[in-house]
């Protein structure tokens, strides 16, 4: 192993490495700075002004997904254990279609910013909203920290820092950190999403050199690839057959059904589908995903067996497989092609943990402190600057937790992120979606069961201890089975949306907020505009005029019980409460502020409106707050257009 | 505020959730994108199925080192193009249309109930 070590530090040159890296970065950052002028509302900050189109989005979700353990991890499990290695991308391919199918149109007509804008729908705003971001820091938190874990090691041999060097690893770790706060911080989603077009676009090239290169060395035989790949590997002709890496079944199973359910729960996945003007165009996002996205993997399927054919037997080990695209890449093209692929590996990391970063804190502002913490009395303004501090606290964390788990087998974090996306996120937002019954009780049953579930059978599993490759093989306190718990923690938290709908079956049924959710979810009445000044030239329905809105209850106040008297003490279902889905009401049905008059006890709420009319949309300020109580995505300029 | 007329009627969303046209239309989007997501999870659950529980099946060889599997894994990719594309002329084709109009029709329903 020493050996291999030894012969891995010693290629390429930390100078082209670092020059392609430095380029990568000074392009990024000049892009950033720029968009950054433009990067004045919350709507910018979170989505970029839902104004990409769905090109732009489908690269960026391309650039957000294909992290460094899709691209080296991958390639590296293909080259060692082959047919195993290739599953994995199967999974995280197919998944995608969830996302086209079930989730991408229809929550970019309901939400605006987060995941739990579309739970807060016609739900208990406080609760939900708590819950929501409880599953999605989780999940971005554990995604970030093994992303950063990762960095650490990978770019250490990159830039033939001995893999003893710990501290020198460590400030590869904080320099990754500070430019991922860096591009979140001042470029918002706009910055984050130009820096992932820009990876995706890198790393897709990237692999198709080599993927042509690989193949133009067999006469474009893919047969003739896995041929010598088979020569070349230890395990001879077993690497093209299932069962090298993965000897549980049972546990196979579990992480296929993890993987292929989890995709569409992610939530930094979910948040880029707010960044296009219209559910057409979120459509469009996810084709474009799915044929970059399987493009790319079918690349790693050749640049994986490729490496194996191409490289001296024995290169690749358990303890280096990661690094199989790099030196399949130095023994292909040398220096140049090394610092090449080294700079797009770099930038893979960086794009991703931006991506996650961004989503955190999004969900953090928007959904904790806006709305629960705030109950929606917080501007846009001082939620954007809670959103930029969230930002930087938990790319601080990250720093720190990829520290310390730096050198650590972490694969589990990864692992776990997918079982809660698939068992806390995709249910909730499934049956929210789509079940008429599905109430407050059912999802905070679904994503807290499933969120502890997933983490209670991470941590008696073999992935934490009790086995060679366990975080802490010493000792031994794994009682459950399997390394990935989809396989029961995913219909569990179904189970449980179902059996907390029941139980919460008393909750009212509220017929208007849900015919208003399904409503908007299917044809996109409502749902929020773009707000960029450039108006790009997407067919967009026409705003109605504001002047004519103005006047008209768009759920009629009357309609629902007013929530006069003891109605505010009793925490009804205000009709403040769906509308305050977009943050900038504050009539949660949570707190007394309205009184029997239904105005708000706070009048610098319709000031803001009052900014908002110069956006064009809305003339006028309503006289009685209870008639206007969505504020109607459509009809608004974002924030202060 | 509202007139007694709309309190009867409910709000413009559930006037159009009520009517036929907004029925038809998700009926039509529903069998549709169920029985697609029940097809491609059972094609893909079958997959990971024969790789775990048949893997002599997947190891036969179809042609010099092209295996069952591989054959049967590329078409998973193969699917999931098709299954986009397939899904992206229907929406287009059968969705978008009464999507806009049900859509003009709560924006329009507004202008009405506010004059």
């Amino acid at each position: 192993m020493t050996a291999v070590l030894a012969q891995a530090e010693s290629v390429g040159s930390v100078t082209a490495n670092l020059g392609f890296f430095l380029l990568f970065v000074i392009v990024t950052l000049m892009i950033v700075l720029r968009v950054s002028r433009t990067n004045a509302t919350r709507a910018d900050y979170y989505t970029g002004g839902h104004a990409f189109t769905g090109p732009q989005n489908g690269t960026a979700i391309a650039g957000d997904f294909l992290s460094a353990a899709s691209f080296l991890g991958i390639a590296g499990a293909i080259a060692l254990y082959g047919y195993d290695g290739f599953l994995y991308s199967i999974g995280f391919l197919v998944g995608w279609l969830m996302a086209l199918l079930l989730v991408a149109e229809l929550l970019r007509n309901t939400g605006r910013f987060t995941m739990g804008d579309v739970l807060a729908f016609r739900m208990r705003q406080r609760p939900v909203r708590a819950a929501a971001a409880t599953s999605t820091l989780i999940v971005s938190l554990f995604y970030l920290i093994a992303q950063m874990a990762g960095a650490g090691g990978l770019i250490s041999l990159l830039l033939q820092i001995p893999k003893d060097d710990t501290f020198s690893q460590a400030m590869v770790i904080v320099v990754v950190g500070g430019l991922m706060i860096f591009y979140v911080l001042f470029g918002g989603m706009k910055g984050t999403t130009w820096v992932q077009i820009i990876k995706a676009g890198l790393l897709l090239t990237g692999a198709a050199v080599l993927t042509t290169w690989v193949l133009g060395r067999y006469g474009f035989d893919l047969s003739a690839v896995l041929e010598h790949a088979t020569d070349n590997s230890e395990h001879g002709e077993a690497i093209l057959d299932p069962g090298l890496q993965y000897t549980n079944k049972i546990d196979f199973i579990s992480l296929g059904l993890a993987l292929v359910l989890g995709t569409a729960g992610l939530p930094h996945i979910l948040m880029r589908f707010y960044t296009v003007p219209s559910a057409k165009e979120a459509r469009r996002s996810v084709v474009w995903a799915i044929w970059l996205i399987g493009t790319f993997y079918l690349f790693t399927l050749v640049l994986g067996y490729g490496a194996t054919a191409l490289l001296p037997a024995g290169t690749i080990t358990r303890e280096n497989q990661n690094d199989a695209a790099p030196l399949l890449a130095y023994a292909l093209g040398g220096e140049l092609m090394l610092g090449l692929i080294s700079a797009v590996a770099f930038a893979t990391i960086l794009a991703v943990v931006a991506g996650l970063t961004i989503t955190a804190s999004a969900s953090f502002a928007h959904d904790v402190y806006a709305n629960v913490l705030r109950r929606g009395t917080a501007s846009p303004d001082s939620e954007v600057r809670v959103a930029r501090t969230t930002a930087l606290v938990i790319g601080l964390v990250a720093i720190g937790g990829g520290i310390l788990a730096n050198g650590q087998n972490v694969a589990f974090l990864v692992a776990l992120a997918f079982a809660v996306a698939a068992s806390a996120n995709l249910p909730t937002i499934l049956f929210s979606l789509f079940w008429k019954r599905f109430n407050t009780t059912g999802a905070l049953c679904s994503i807290y069961g499933g969120v502890l579930i997933c983490v209670a059978l991470i941590v008696v599993s073999p992935a934490v201890s009790g086995s060679p490759n366990a975080m802490i093989p010493s000792v031994d306190f794994s009682i459950f089975p399997l390394s990935n718990p989809g396989l029961v923690s995913i219909p569990a938290s179904f189970l449980l949306g179902v059996v907390g709908t029941l139980l919460g079956g008393r909750e009212r049924f509220d017929a208007a907020t849900y015919a208003e959710m399904e409503v908007r979810s299917l044809t996109g009445a409502g749902a929020v505009r773009p707000t960029e000044e450039k108006k790009k030239e997407e067919p967009r329905p026409a705003a109605v005029p504001a002047a004519e809105l103005a006047s008209a209850p768009i759920r009629g106040g009357a309609a629902r019980p007013s929530p006069g008297g003891d109605g505010a003490a009793r925490r009804p279902r205000t009709s403040g409460q769906a509308g305050d889905l977009f943050g900038n009401t504050g009539l949660t049905g949570t707190q007394p502020a309205v009184g029997m008059s239904g105005r708000p006890a706070r009048p610098d709420r319709w000031g803001e409106y009052g900014t908002q009319a110069s956006g064009g949309f809305r003339a006028a300020p309503p006289e009685d707050p209870n008639e206007v109580t969505i504020p109607h995505g459509s009809f608004y300029r974002d924030d202060r257009g | 505020m509202s007139s007694p007329a709309e309190r009867s009627a409910g709000t413009i969303y559930e006037q159009v959730q009520a009517s036929p046209e907004f029925r038809a239309f998700r009926g039509r989007l529903r069998r549709y994108v169920f029985p697609m997501t029940a097809i491609f999870l059972a094609w893909y659950l079958a997959y990971v199925g024969l790789a775990s529980y048949a893997p002599e099946f997947m190891s036969i060889r179809v042609a010099g080192t092209i295996t069952v599997g591989l054959l049967i894994g590329l078409a998973q990719f193969v699917s999931t193009f098709v299954i986009t594309t397939l899904y992206v002329r229907f929406a287009e084709r059968e969705l978008d249309g009464p999507a806009a109009e049900l859509r003009a029709r709560v924006e329009s329903g507004h202008q009405e109930v506010g004059a």
